[in-house]
């Protein structure tokens, strides 16, 4: 490579500027990933009013702000909105922008792909959230339980909003996993073994398999109720034999694995915080891996924990509940090794980290009520209770969004090339957590007083009371908590301190590169000798004990001959591992690059279309139905066509 | 603007395992393909002997409007007939994926029919689809002599499940031969060369999953009573 200091400065000049076009064009993952990560932030605004709207109707006994109905749709609204809209889609905004950026690669393995899965779930996204404003929405719970949910009781167009939607953000994670795990299989660079994989990318993997094996169950299940609901069949009509708990069993083995596929990437995430700000490597790197992989395969096994209440007998019920406490192992053994990482180090409280150990004190308050659950006596006693809604806040919010804002702060310097600022952030940390305990802490008492989950309205003289207001008082305070979040995101886009390529002295591959990265993302792909590559060069002292080789490079030489070209054409597209700071063009390099392309777009509208037909065919209006589906498949065919038959790159001279 | 022989090809890009990314992510659509229809299929053996009414699959039943019985309504034999037809398309499929990666390979002067037979790319994808097809057309018969038996959808468990079963089959069988009709239509067109290959092989990866499949389905649909 020429000369490295002659370049100015990339990072000076902050983010470079796009135009609507390239937005809506862009197959560049880390675009994506941006994409990804502002929409899941705007429903994160959704769900948090549906939340607050909910808190003011129950801040105390007999509250008359909304009817039973509008309630319902909120709590149901609540719950799909932040599995399906916020905290799936916050992780997909970390695959994107980090996979690639981690193992070495120059994009995904399928970049057009990437951007229809992006462009499916913000439709399904919309499909499923506007029907609010038509007093439409969903109304029969996150997890649809039939026999409510089916047409006999749940006549209205509400549920079809949820079952179609849900289908159509089935479309987008799937693509999307099918993506990244090809992705992490198969574009690593040289010398980046999978047992050198950073944790983050390790996690995603776990994840990325949950999806592929989990998603075609929710699939059938709602296929089942759509035919069921439109055409009239008897997969859940009790009357006609069927099982009633026919749905209960196919929902909740998507629907534990769905936990996990929530959980794995924050675990991921701090997994990269704590090691950089305790500056010392992650304490038991292959146990945390392997413990990740037993959890996404025990995952499996334990869905029927949601369902002790159901009368299963005996054997089902002690099976499920001692492979739950089972899985309570591994989730353990990384919550030890987070400590012992920090055990010894030598500590800076940035925000990031905050948040990162935020996760591991509230994911374990969650962890261990979870425990109590387990076992099926216990159950029920909390069942339906608002000690369950307490619990799987502690580990969604607790665990999920708490080391998703960890690893929003501590990447935000690599995806803008500026800070957040420090000082607002601890604000922020400080706020939310005080916020989100306040709210939560108090559920537990609530529930263990027999106050229901889902009951819009409670009379006075339960002892519910001071327990409810402090509730509705925490979560009121979450508001401001996060207005000062945006507030720091959006200023610190455009005037946060320019950090620099490496500004947290961090010791993964993507911090080797110019930040924001440029969209080659590497100018020579790097050839790693260990898991934490840029520590290799600028703390060797923190690398004792850390296994070295030259593994995997030299089977990559084997297999391209002298010449290994990983997406390049040059020799010199391969080197030893260096940190580059020069900033070219994709062109200058001689890169090729995949050209930007509208069709994903198109396609996804033409299932956008396709799915929307079948509420207009529920109301009887038929012929504008098959219009849509008309135009629909003609979109979706005509597009798919021309997508598969450009050529993503041009050819090269 | 000097193009090299090869420029237009795609770019042989080094990867991980050595395998192309198209066909790590075949492999991968096909197991979340298999959790599909493990939910179909088990949904199946659940329902099986809880219908409250006929027509059933293997048992004689008595129609409550007539008080006549009626026979147990799947046709085994027809079946059988149709199953071998999608078994041999997948040796069509092997035999179509072979003559395009031997497309380069040297043509004897004078090539004996059966050379030529066998090295035709473009007879063993119509063979394939036309199999594809023959099993469609044999599905649709069978669909719509149950719909005449008073089997619908909407009728039992039975109906329910196995219609979406089958159905769901019939639909993956409608996109393979609709794929491979594409196929066909490019080499039709230009010709498929080894280094289209891969496009002919992940179709016959999916192509050999949906048969196997059906293997799955015939065996406990059909023939375990």
């Amino acid at each position: 490579m020429a000369t490295v200091a002659a370049s100015p400065s990339y990072t000076t000049t902050g983010a470079p500027r796009y135009g609507i076009m390239d937005w809506l064009t862009t197959v560049d993952h880390k675009k994506i990933g941006t994409l990804y990560l502002h929409t899941a932030l705007f429903f994160f605004v959704v769900g948090g009013v549906e939340a607050i709207i909910m808190r003011a109707q129950l801040i105390g006994p007999n509250g008359k702000l909304v009817s039973a109905e509008v309630f319902n749709q909120l709590f149901t609204m609540h719950g799909t909105t932040m599995v399906f809209l916020v905290i799936m889609p916050l992780s997909a905004a970390f695959f994107n922008f980090l996979i690639p950026l981690q193992i070495g690669a120059r994009d995904v393995a399928f970049p057009r792909l990437n951007a229809f899965s992006y462009w499916v779930y913000l439709f399904g996204g919309l499909f499923i959230t506007v029907p609010i404003f038509f007093n439409a929405a969903p109304d029969g719970g996150w997890f649809a339980y039939t026999p409510l949910t089916g047409r006999e009781y749940s006549l209205g167009q509400n549920m079809n909003f949820w079952v179609l939607g849900i289908q159509i953000l089935g479309i987008s994670s799937l693509a999307a996993a099918f993506n990244f795990a090809t992705t992490i299989i198969n574009m690593r660079a040289p010398g980046m073994t999978l047992m050198r994989m950073p944790v983050f990318t390790w996690m995603s993997f776990v994840v990325q398999w949950l999806i592929i094996l989990a998603f075609p169950v929710i699939t059938i299940a709602l296929f089942f109720l759509q035919f069921d609901r439109f055409f009239g069949t008897n997969f859940y009509a009790v009357s006609a034999g069927a099982d009633p708990l026919l749905w209960q069993h196919l929902f909740w083995v998507f629907g534990h694995p769905e936990v996990y596929i929530l959980i794995l990437p924050a675990f991921g995430l701090v997994s990269e915080v704590l090691p950089t700000y305790s500056k010392k490597p992650l304490f038991g790197y292959a146990v945390v891996v392997y413990s990740g992989i037993l959890i996404g395969f025990l995952g499996f096994g334990v869905w029927a924990h949601h369902m002790f209440a159901v009368g299963m007998g005996p054997i089902a019920d002690t099976v499920f509940g001692l492979t739950t406490m089972l899985i309570a192992i591994p989730t353990g053994v990384k919550i030890f090794n987070w400590i012992f990482t920090m055990w010894g180090g030598s500590l800076r409280f940035t925000t990031a980290m905050k948040f990162a150990i935020a996760l591991i004190a509230m994911f374990t308050i969650g962890g261990i009520s979870g425990i109590t659950h387990a076992s099926p006596p216990s159950d029920l006693q909390q069942t339906d209770t608002y000690y369950i809604v307490a619990h799987f806040h502690y580990v969604l919010y607790g665990g999920a969004i708490m080391g998703i804002f960890a690893g929003i702060y501590h990447y935000f310097p690599k995806m803008y090339g500026r800070k957040m600022d420090e000082r607002l952030g601890t604000w922020h940390f400080w706020l939310n957590f005080i916020a989100f305990n306040l709210t939560f802490f108090p559920m537990h008492y609530a529930g263990m007083l027999g106050m229901p989950r889902r009951i819009y309205t409670y009379d006075a003289g339960q002892g519910w009371e001071t327990f409810n207001l402090l509730s509705s008082l925490g979560a009121f305070l979450m508001a401001p908590a996060f207005l000062l979040f945006a507030y720091n995101f959006m200023r610190s886009k455009k005037r946060g301190e320019v950090a620099g390529d490496n500004p947290w002295d961090a010791a993964t591959l993507e911090w080797s590169i110019p930040s924001p990265p440029p969209e080659y993302n590497f100018a020579q792909i790097p050839m790693v000798t260990s898991r934490y590559p840029m520590w290799d060069l600028t703390h060797p002292e923190r690398m004792e004990g850390v296994p070295h080789s030259m593994e995997g490079w030299d089977e990559a030489k084997r297999r391209t001959g002298e010449h290994v070209t990983t997406g390049g054409k040059h020799e010199a597209d391969v080197a030893p591992m260096h940190i580059e700071s020069e900033r070219k063009t994709a062109k200058e390099l001689g890169i090729p690059m995949p050209n930007p392309t509208i069709k994903p777009l198109w396609v996804a509208a033409g299932i956008l279309i396709l799915f929307s037909s079948l509420p207009v065919m529920y109301a009887d209006k038929n012929a504008i139905a098959y219009l849509m589906m008309a135009v629909g498949g003609t979109m979706f065919v005509g597009f798919l066509y021309a997508w598969l038959t450009t050529p993503m790159e041009d050819p090269h001279h | 603007m000097a193009h090299t022989a090869d420029s237009h090809a795609p770019q042989h890009h080094y990867t991980t395992t050595g395998l192309d990314n198209r066909k790590v992510a075949i492999w991968m659509f096909i197991g979340s393909e298999c959790m599909l229809f493990a939910s179909l299929i088990s949904t199946y053996l659940i329902y099986k002997g809880k219908n409250v009414v006929g027509p059933l699959p293997h048992e004689v039943w008595t129609n409550p409007q007539t008080g006549q019985a009626m026979k147990a309504i799947l046709n085994i034999p027809i079946t059988s007939i149709s199953t071998f037809v999608l078994l041999m398309s997948s040796f069509s499929m092997v035999m179509a994926l072979a003559a395009v990666e031997n497309r380069n390979k040297p043509r004897p002067a004078n090539p004996a029919f059966w050379w030529k037979v066998e090295n035709s790319s473009k007879l063993w994808l119509f063979m394939t689809c036309l199999m594809g097809a023959t099993f469609l057309g044999f599905q649709a018969y069978e669909f719509t002599s149950f719909v005449h038996e008073g089997l619908t959808i909407r009728r039992n468990l039975f109906g329910s499940s196995f219609f979406t079963l089958t159905g769901f089959h019939g639909a993956h069988v409608t996109a393979g031969v609709i794929w491979l009709g594409t196929l066909l239509a490019i080499d039709m067109k230009r010709g498929l060369q080894p280094k289209d290959a891969l496009w002919v092989d992940i179709a016959a990866l999916y192509w050999h999953f949906v048969d196997v499949v059906w293997i799955a389905i015939f065996t406990l649909v059909y023939l375990i009573q």
